[in-house]
């Protein structure tokens, strides 16, 4: 970490090309929503890749554009009225966005799935699950009914969900909340994708399945040397599955580092202060420092860093120059004018009077 | 039974609790639906057969249809058996129904007319549904200005009144004084009926179609790649399906009517092809002094109609597999 910053610089810009081609690369992705009541900047330059066998989680607020970007990756955003304005999303190098719908078609599914949120609203109501999930293999593979029907049962006790031979034919309304996601987590396999992309995957459910779910992804994905991008806004998820973590704001993504590297010290103001907003056993009677104010709104994001009325640290600079995505020490990225010196000035936490409430109220 | 020793993961004692007891609700479940079919039609037919609601209006409508197809289980006179003598008769033996002002036996002339009332009826439902649907579906589907031209184009027929829309097409098609066939009457009354009311059901699928266009399960089948013609016809139908079937039994019953009011104008179906809405028409004059003439048709018009609706709010219920 303490290697000259320079020489580092030079080295992590000429490092991607040399790389071998990651499994997904999203470039420069910049996408709005076009309305009545005006254009919503919602994406604006999202970079990030993820390689086979890799977790990354995407971590942000609501509205970040961490589902958008996944719907992006997909092709499953509702066209009006978002409109692609440009980038890449490269998936073994071949541009997706430019490719023709049916390799698209093809893609999605074979190549990358994705599972969402709620899966009661995911799961069609009026089919069982087990055609759900055989109707891909029917469809896609070439299966015959009792072929698929015994394939789905495979994929259902690969999941976990016992009795799967009787469970085949129940309806979605029949499961249970995490019952459901796992079927959900099924579905997605039926094709054996290289990448799953899982949109808070466990937000609708209660803790002790949460830990269940998301032991089960890690264990399938460990498995098949599956690319994972996990979206997400539960720190606490993070911490335990992800390998790398990209940290999203107002549609850029703000912070990109090693797990372990994010945790011990973040390199921008927002990360920051997402980890001193979790509450903490060790800190008992306090008030939660919560971060101030709300999240731009996309029609009229504030000029230079979007993050500067909210930001403790903001200067003068940062209400005029937008920060680059830059490269630090230690395969890592910030988009902050500081970032340097956030590294270099060690774990905030140890110096908790500089991120005192009136600090941050004099700066909004 | 699969061995609930697959779950596994932290927390032993729980989980294996948490199995035993999937494991009790599974068996009783599963004993009960082991030979159940589990498809969306197999299931609401399942679900059907044990209505009550269902097996009487199934009952009726199979009479009526047999009625239709093969008057002469029901009656041995032909439709024009007529008998002056017995003019305005109430019902008797001989003539269940009793005879009309003209001396007709109307229960013979109702099962000769069920043909002509049903075809009307079942046709102008089948083609309104069909171009209603179809329109539907591409509007809401497509958007944008797919769904603007279609729309506005509905509104074209829609904003024709009815009566009047029906008067100019079909004096168009039979200039008075030419003696059309009773074939082609039956046609252009049903095309007729089918231009003017599809809006309705184009309206009804096209906001079905929205509605389920954004739910989270149509962007599933999409994320794992089915086609568009897929999602269409395999995810979002049977759920678009249930406010249209709901729609259809209501306007077949309507359709009915019309057939009586477009017969009575002179314009629709008319003599000699025989039906409810022509004996409806027959018997509104002599409702004072005999009205067994207007009432014996009107009750087969509602009892019909009666039978169509409940056929279509137990099939709605079948078709939802939550109200199982």
């Amino acid at each position: 970490m303490s290697t000259v910053y320079d020489g580092e610089r030079g080295e992590f810009v000429a490092e991607p090309a040399a790389d071998t081609v990651p499994l997904l690369a999203v470039k420069d992705l910049r996408v709005e929503f076009r309305t009545n009541d005006g254009v919503a900047k919602v994406l604006n330059g999202v970079s990030y890749h993820v390689d086979a066998g890799e977790t990354l989680a995407v971590l942000g607020e609501s509205g970040s554009g961490k589902s958008v970007t996944a719907q992006t990756i997909m092709g499953i955003l509702d066209m009006p009225p978002a409109v692609v304005l440009g980038g890449e999303v490269l998936f073994h190098g071949e541009d997706l966005l430019s490719a023709k719908p049916a390799r698209r078609m093809q893609v999605r599914g074979e190549g990358i799935a994705m599972i969402f949120q709620d899966a009661l609203s995911a799961l069609n109501p009026v089919f069982t699950v087990g055609f759900q999930i055989a109707e891909q293999l029917r469809v896609r593979r070439g299966l015959s009914r009792a072929e698929a029907r015994k394939g789905a049962i495979d994929l259902l006790d690969l999941v976990r969900i016992p009795h799967a031979k009787q469970r085949v034919r129940s309806y979605p309304h029949e499961f249970s909340g995490g019952m459901r996601q796992r079927a959900m987590i099924a579905m997605s396999l039926a094709l054996d994708p290289e990448l799953l992309i899982a949109d808070e995957p466990t937000t609708a459910l209660d803790v002790t399945v949460q830990a269940q779910i998301m032991d089960l992804l890690r264990d399938i994905q460990r498995e098949r040397d599956m690319g994972l991008i996990l979206i997400t806004h539960d720190l606490g998820v993070v911490a335990e599955v992800a390998d790398r973590i990209a940290v999203m704001y107002a549609g850029r993504i703000v912070e990109q580092a090693d797990v372990y590297a994010l945790f011990r010290g973040p390199a921008h103001p927002y990360t920051e202060a997402l980890l001193q907003s979790l509450p903490r056993l060790d800190l008992k009677g306090q008030d939660l420092k919560a971060i101030k104010g709300l999240p731009p709104s996309l029609t009229r994001i504030p000029p230079g860093c979007p993050f500067h009325p909210r930001c403790p640290r903001a200067v003068d600079r940062c209400h005029q120059e937008v920060p680059d995505f830059h490269p630090l020490p230690g395969d890592r990225h910030s988009a902050c004018h500081f970032a340097h010196e956030m590294l270099v000035s060690g774990y905030p936490g140890s110096n908790p009077d500089k991120h005192s409430r009136g600090l941050s109220r004099g700066d909004a | 039974m699969t061995d609930p020793g697959s779950v596994g993961g932290g927390g032993p004692a729980l989980e294996s609790f948490a199995s035993a007891e999937v494991a009790d609700l599974a068996t009783t479940q599963s004993d009960e639906r082991q030979r159940k079919p589990r498809s969306l039609w197999g299931d609401a037919w399942h679900q059907l057969r044990r209505k009550p609601m269902f097996a009487i209006s199934a009952v009726i409508i199979l009479v009526v249809v047999l009625m239709a197809a093969f008057p002469s289980l029901f009656t041995a006179r032909p439709a024009d058996y007529n008998n002056l003598d017995f003019a305005s008769q109430p019902p008797s033996a001989s003539a269940w129904f009793g005879y009309s002002f003209q001396g007709y036996d109307i229960w013979a002339r109702a099962v000769h007319g069920a043909r002509a009332t049903l075809l009307v009826g079942f046709f102008a439902t089948l083609l309104t549904v069909l171009i209603g649907s179809v329109m539907g579906i591409i509007a809401g589907f497509y958007g944008r200005l797919t769904d603007a031209f279609i729309s506005r184009f509905g509104d074209v027929f829609a904003g024709l009144p009815f009566v009047l829309g029906a008067i100019v097409i079909l004096t168009t098609f039979n200039p008075p004084g030419s003696e059309p066939s009773g074939t082609a009457v039956l046609i252009q009354v049903i095309l007729s009926i089918s231009v003017l009311s599809w809006p309705v059901s184009m309206r009804i699928m096209r906001s079905a179609t929205i509605v389920a266009k954004q739910l989270d399960y149509v962007k599933a089948a999409r994320a794992l790649g089915a086609s568009t013609r897929r999602i269409i016809f395999r995810h979002m139908l049977p759920n678009t399906v249930a406010p249209v079937l709901v729609y259809a039994t209501i306007a077949l019953g309507a359709f009915i009517a019309v057939e009586a009011t477009l017969a009575y104008l002179g314009i629709g179906v008319r003599p000699p092809v025989v039906s409810w809405g022509v004996m409806i028409n027959d018997g509104k004059d002599y409702v004072q002094t005999s009205p067994h003439e207007l009432l014996f048709p009107a009750g087969l018009v509602t009892i019909t109609v009666l039978a169509f609706v409940m056929l279509g709010d137990a099939v709605r219920d079948a078709l939802d597999p939550k109200s199982r």
